[in-house]
């Protein structure tokens, strides 16, 4: 498949549907993620955003950021909501009533994506609307300051996770995300990395071209939440990746492919290490906390190798792509 | 107001175009999911619950008979189905659902978010207790929890009625002048799931009647993209929530109007109230939904027997007709407020707390600048008395609303209450103060 948005350059002049100006803080992964997201969207653009930073910092009445039609409705809910705007648009547009093209991009962070909105996401997967959804993940609920979410990593630091005498952060794993959403027979799924934009803005193109719902978990870092310096942010989503915390992956019509393979994989320590929201587990008894979770992603990839294989197509029947 | 004329009597209809009428024999649910068909909405999004779930099936088999050019979204809960609805008018489309009871109350949060956008969505809400204990017969604690979510509310008495509102909806809550959702509110089983013999306007009509809708401003709009839905902070919400009080003060003129265009077409007219034999009454009670027909009939029964009685239907309730209601009452003496909910404020139900501070301050005493009296009650306002009834599909029969106009008439001539002693059907009452009864009728102690 070919790029649309070849260059650095082609990016830089791709329309900005979100414009600059917005109130999202210095070095925030979210608006990053979004413009590359959108430098890939065909036509003209509808976006549904849940409530979260992303929302609040960028259509603080009687501004706007978005250049595009956007719809705000409540936390959890931005699937429906997308749900009921795209089916207006195949009622209006089989009227003749509506003309135009558009395609439809539903954005949730982690903690309206993953936990309030899952059903909600579910639903809409499921329906099969034409909407690509959209998680920014920036493993916490943010705009209410930084409270654990179900995508809060293991060993993690949150306002509701606290490391303290008695208890390392976050004792539990993530929940993957992305294989929920593939299990509902989508067309397209795949996590990407705004460090690694080639990658994002082609699984973006994808992902608008699919016959049906997409889906895309797109790590956006959180200068305030991870505790970094703001100048890091691309550097961090390169470590997530590189460290393979944040595998590249895609499913594509149940076929799972791995879309990067770091040359060589960094340990897991050089992700941790720059965020503050990890600082404890460098102390006394955690360290064991730090290899236990190096276990995991070094499990993680080799499940994703194994789907990989498992869902390939048999021989002779290979895609050319 | 139509005093003492019936909406569906052959007075009310008296116009030679009715001939060519259609009457079909129809449950409420039937007669709503008709309403709903020959609007023909661009999106439709629910989810069932018992009593509602017939309108959904009929609704389904409608859209996979190719008879309705309706999306019809299968969406997974309610809180999916009112949200799905708010971007689908948001999007420029007419949507409508429907729900009732647990429903209604986890669309809670997206009901504020459908009025506070200025979403014209109609639906019809079948009325059912809530939970817990559960329960799926009718009482009117739903909806009057959704009482002060800034959606219009139009009651119904029968599946007549309740056809008739859903098609007067779609005209009130997209009048530019109103922009708010609307809620058409009917007795689970007793009206949706009951027979009637009803007439209906034919498909031509109905499109006729409500139009085309066209917003001024939808996300579709490609040459004038638009953000709903804003972050709004303590600079401009205050006045986005006036204009919206506004709104629904508007509602108030754009309800008679569209109710007037309505009896043009279909020789039944419609108020915000009905006020039935109230002009020489002494006693009268307030009734909303379909308790309204058993009043009526025991109040004929009580003038056959000399009694000075009334009813008034309560047809809207949001915006609340507090000025009809002042005229309509004022001259009583005593007024039995019918709360078909248990509001839990230990004071009264919600539609008894609302009439009674419309009539509040029409004492006369104060005289004006020319000393005559002032206000609509020289003699002061009426007593107003409170009585719950009905929780969880309780019925309610005749002796049971008997029972009402013999306290009232008691008070009336002088009796004073005793205590908390309750007399009949009418339970032990409650006082929350020296002038509140709150009586509940027929319920076991
Ligand atoms: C029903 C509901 N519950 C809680 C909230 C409060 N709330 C607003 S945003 C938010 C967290 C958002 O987290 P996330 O989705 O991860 O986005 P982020 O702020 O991190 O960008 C919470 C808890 C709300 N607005 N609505
Ligand atoms: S708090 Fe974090 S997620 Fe929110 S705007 Fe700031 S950097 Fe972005
Ligand atoms: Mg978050």
């Amino acid at each position: 498949m070919s790029l649309k948005v070849k260059s650095l350059k082609e990016l830089a002049a791709a329309p900005q549907w979100l414009t600059p100006g917005h109130r999202m803080c210095a070095g925030c992964g979210a608006p990053i993620a979004m413009r590359q997201l959108l430098a890939a969207a065909p036509r003209r653009v509808v976006v549904g955003c849940a409530t979260g930073c992303l929302e609040v910092a960028t259509t603080i009445y009687p501004y706007t950021a978005w250049r595009c039609s956007f719809i705000h409705s409540a936390f959890e809910n931005t699937a429906a909501t997308m749900s009921g705007v795209e089916a207006a648009y195949r009622s209006l547009r089989r009227q003749a009533r509506v003309e135009a093209d558009f395609v439809f991009v539903a954005v949730g962070g982690d903690g309206g994506t993953y936990d309030i909105g899952l059903q909600s996401l579910s639903g809409m997967l499921e329906r099969g609307h034409r909407v690509v959804y959209v998680c920014y993940d920036n493993g916490a609920y943010m705009n209410t300051g930084v409270q654990r979410s179900s995508a809060t990593p293991k060993g993690a630091a949150t306002t509701t996770c606290p490391a303290g005498e008695a208890s390392p952060g976050k004792r539990q794993p993530r929940k993957d995300l992305l294989a929920v959403a593939s299990a509902h027979g989508i067309p397209y799924a795949a996590q990407a990395a705004p460090s690694h934009w080639r990658d994002l803005v082609r699984k973006a193109e994808k992902a608008f071209r699919a016959e049906g719902p997409a889906f895309l978990n797109i790590l956006a870092p959180c200068p305030r939440g991870w505790r970094y310096d703001t100048a890091q942010t691309i550097e961090l989503t390169r470590l997530a990746v590189e460290t393979c915390f944040w595998p590249l992956v895609e499913v594509e019509e149940g076929r799972w492919s791995i879309t990067f393979r770091p040359k060589k994989k960094k340990p897991l320590l050089d992700f941790l290490k720059p965020q503050g929201r990890f600082r404890h587990l460098f102390e006394g008894q955690n360290l064991k906390m730090i290899e236990e979770m190096q276990r995991e992603v070094d499990e993680n990839w080799r499940r994703l190798e194994a789907l990989e294989r498992l869902t390939a197509p048999a021989e002779g029947l290979r895609r050319s792509s | 107001m139509g005093e003492d004329v019936r909406p569906g009597t052959a007075e009310a209809a008296g116009r030679d175009d009715r001939a060519r009428r259609r009457r079909t024999a129809l449950t409420g649910n039937e007669a709503v999911a008709l309403a709903m068909r020959q609007v023909e909405p661009d999106v439709v999004a629910a989810y069932p619950i018992t009593p509602q779930t017939d309108i959904v099936q009929f609704f389904a088999s409608f859209v996979a008979d190719g008879r309705v050019k309706t999306e019809f979204v299968t969406v997974e809960s309610e809180h999916s189905a009112m949200s799905a609805v708010v971007g689908a008018s948001a999007a420029g489309a007419r949507a409508m659902t429907a729900t009732s009871a647990n429903g209604l109350a986890l669309m809670w949060e997206v009901l504020y978010i459908a009025s506070g956008s200025r979403l014209p969505i109609v639906m019809p809400v079948v009325n059912r207790a809530l939970s817990a204990p559960i329960n799926i017969h009718c009482d009117h604690s739903d909806a009057m929890g959704a009482r002060d979510s800034g959606w219009v509310q139009l009651w119904s008495e029968d599946a007549q009625e309740a056809y008739d509102n859903v098609i007067q909806a779609v005209r009130i809550a997209e009048d530019p002048r109103v922009l708010l959702p609307v809620m058409v509110c009917y007795d689970g089983f007793i009206i949706s799931h009951a027979l009637l013999n009803l007439e209906v306007l034919t498909d031509d009509e109905v499109k006729e009647f409500v139009g085309t809708y066209r917003p001024d401003r939808s996300l579709l709009d490609p040459d004038r993209p638009v953000t709903v839905g804003p972050l709004d902070l303590y600079d401009f919400y205050f006045e986005h929530k006036r204009q919206q009080a506004e709104a629904m003060a508007a509602a108030r003129e754009v309800i008679p109007e569209v109710a007037a265009a309505y009896a043009a077409l279909t020789g039944r007219s419609y108020g915000m109230m009905e006020a039935y034999r109230l002009a020489d009454a002494e006693a009268a009670v307030v009734v909303l939904g379909s308790a309204a027909g058993t009043a009526r009939f025991v109040v004929d029964r009580l003038r056959r027997e000399g009694r000075k009685a009334g009813l008034l239907k309560l047809r809207v309730f949001r915006p609340f007709p507090a000025s009809e209601m002042a005229e309509a009452l004022g001259g009583l003496r005593a007024v039995a407020v019918m709360d078909r909910c248990d509001g839990f404020s230990a004071a009264g139900g919600p539609v008894f707390n609302e009439v009674r501070s419309a009539l509040y301050g029409l004492d006369g005493v104060r005289p004006d600048a020319a000393g005559r009296p002032q206000g609509r009650a020289p003699n002061g306002p009426p007593l107003v008395v409170n009585v719950v009834y009905g929780l969880g599909g309780r019925d309610v029969d005749p002796e049971d609303i008997e029972a009402v106009f013999d306290l009232l008439f008691r008070r009336i001539e002088g009796e004073e209450p005793r205590g908390e002693d309750g007399a009949g059907v009418l339970s032990r009452s409650l006082r929350p103060s020296p002038n509140t009864e709150v009586h509940y009728l027929g319920v076991r102690e």
